[in-house]
């Protein structure tokens, strides 16, 4: 199915208001919906036979920066077996957290693959997939502060009594109490 | 077939305790076989037939209970830290620390934006030996391993603490 045949399904389920924006002339041809409405459309899409998305190759997250003020989430679909396929990009506000992030609705109760593409935009951009199962930290230890890939992070200073920045040799972290060398190093 | 006879010439060896106890440990220095990154592909290339670790008594062993040294082979993450400084922990004494690799060295290519990386994992334990390169070939590990026999030979296992500080006072290195 082609491009404006799937956008014109998509506004004759939804009404016109659900395409937000669209672009049939990049070199993958995108259209944008509202955050709220990501995981119906993307219900619609998977389950409607004539489209059937039943491959959902990648999940991206973007930060646009502090300027902007917005974050994207895109989302690839492939149709394995009718052999077409589709970008879709939501855009939700940038809050810089941690108690109020943004939150996009989960689609990982339709494809399992989204399960940890979301747990790792979760992770490294702080973006909230609402409905996830296990909505936690994949790369980065559990307590590790801050959203790596945002523009504006800054490491922080220490973790667990170790330095996180290269500078300052002179202080090489603390050692922990209860580490003693098992040699003498001064020899 | 050969007879023997027991003349009692030779068959004894005069030395110290001290040069016997560390011509055993430096003989016998079992690695944990535990590895980070591709340091570690390096490292398993050392121990395999074409390097052969083994002809200087370097074996790996499946827990750092039954391990003399801690080959840190690879990129240690901050999510690895503190598995690292367990395992270091978990190791009897006397325990050594081979540091392989840019990345155990001192960050290597994340040094500088690598939020992740430990720069430097002298910075959770301490290191005997660093061996440089990116990852080090086998011959650089070997050669690690030749550095660190050498200051296990100079060790000094049962000299009182205090005498060594009194000559290290007087002789300062």
């Amino acid at each position: 199915m082609r491009f404006g045949e799937i956008v014109s399904s998509l506004a004759g389920e939804f009404g016109e208001e659900i395409v937000v924006a669209a672009d049939e002339a990049a070199i993958q041809p995108y259209l944008e919906v509202p955050a709220a409405e990501i995981a119906s459309v993307c219900r619609f899409l998977f389950e409607t036979p004539e489209l059937f998305f039943d491959f959902l190759a990648c999940v991206t997250g973007v930060d646009n920066g502090p300027g902007k003020g917005t974050m994207e989430v895109i989302y690839h679909l492939n149709s394995i077996p009718l052999g077409h396929s589709l970008v879709i990009k939501v855009t939700v506000e940038r809050l810089p957290g941690p108690d109020e992030l943004p939150k996009v609705p989960t689609v990982s109760d339709i494809w399992r693959t989204a399960d940890w593409h979301e747990r790792e935009i979760y992770d490294l951009f702080g973006i909230v997939f609402e409905g996830h199962p296990d909505m936690r930290r994949i790369l980065m230890p559990a307590d590790w502060e801050g959203f790596p890939l945002r523009k504006d992070y800054q490491e922080q200073l220490y973790y667990h009594g170790i330095k996180v920045a290269y500078e300052d040799r002179e202080d090489p972290g603390k050692f922990p109490a209860g580490i003693q060398p098992g040699f003498d190093i001064s020899r | 077939m050969v007879e023997r006879i027991k003349t009692g010439d030779g068959g004894i060896i005069l030395t110290t305790a001290e040069d016997l106890v560390n011509w055993a440990r430096l003989s016998s220095l079992w690695p944990m076989g535990f590895g980070l990154a591709c340091c570690a592909i390096e490292m398993m290339g050392a121990y395999a037939s074409h390097f052969d670790l083994e002809r200087f008594g370097v074996f790996p062993r499946p827990s750092p209970r039954q391990s003399d040294v801690m080959i840190v082979a690879g990129t240690v993450t901050f999510k690895m830290a503190d598995r690292v400084r367990r395992l270091y922990e978990q190791m009897p004494e006397p325990r050594y620390v081979i540091s392989m690799g840019s990345c155990s060295n001192c960050g290597g290519p994340y040094w500088e934006h690598g939020y992740h990386v430990v720069k430097g994992v002298d910075r959770i334990i301490p290191v005997d030996v660093y061996v440089p390169g990116c990852p080090p070939r086998p011959e650089a590990l070997i050669g690690g391993f030749l550095k660190l026999q050498e200051k296990i030979r100079k060790d000094r296992p049962f000299a009182p603490k205090l005498a060594l500080e009194v000559e290290n006072e007087s002789h300062p290195v």
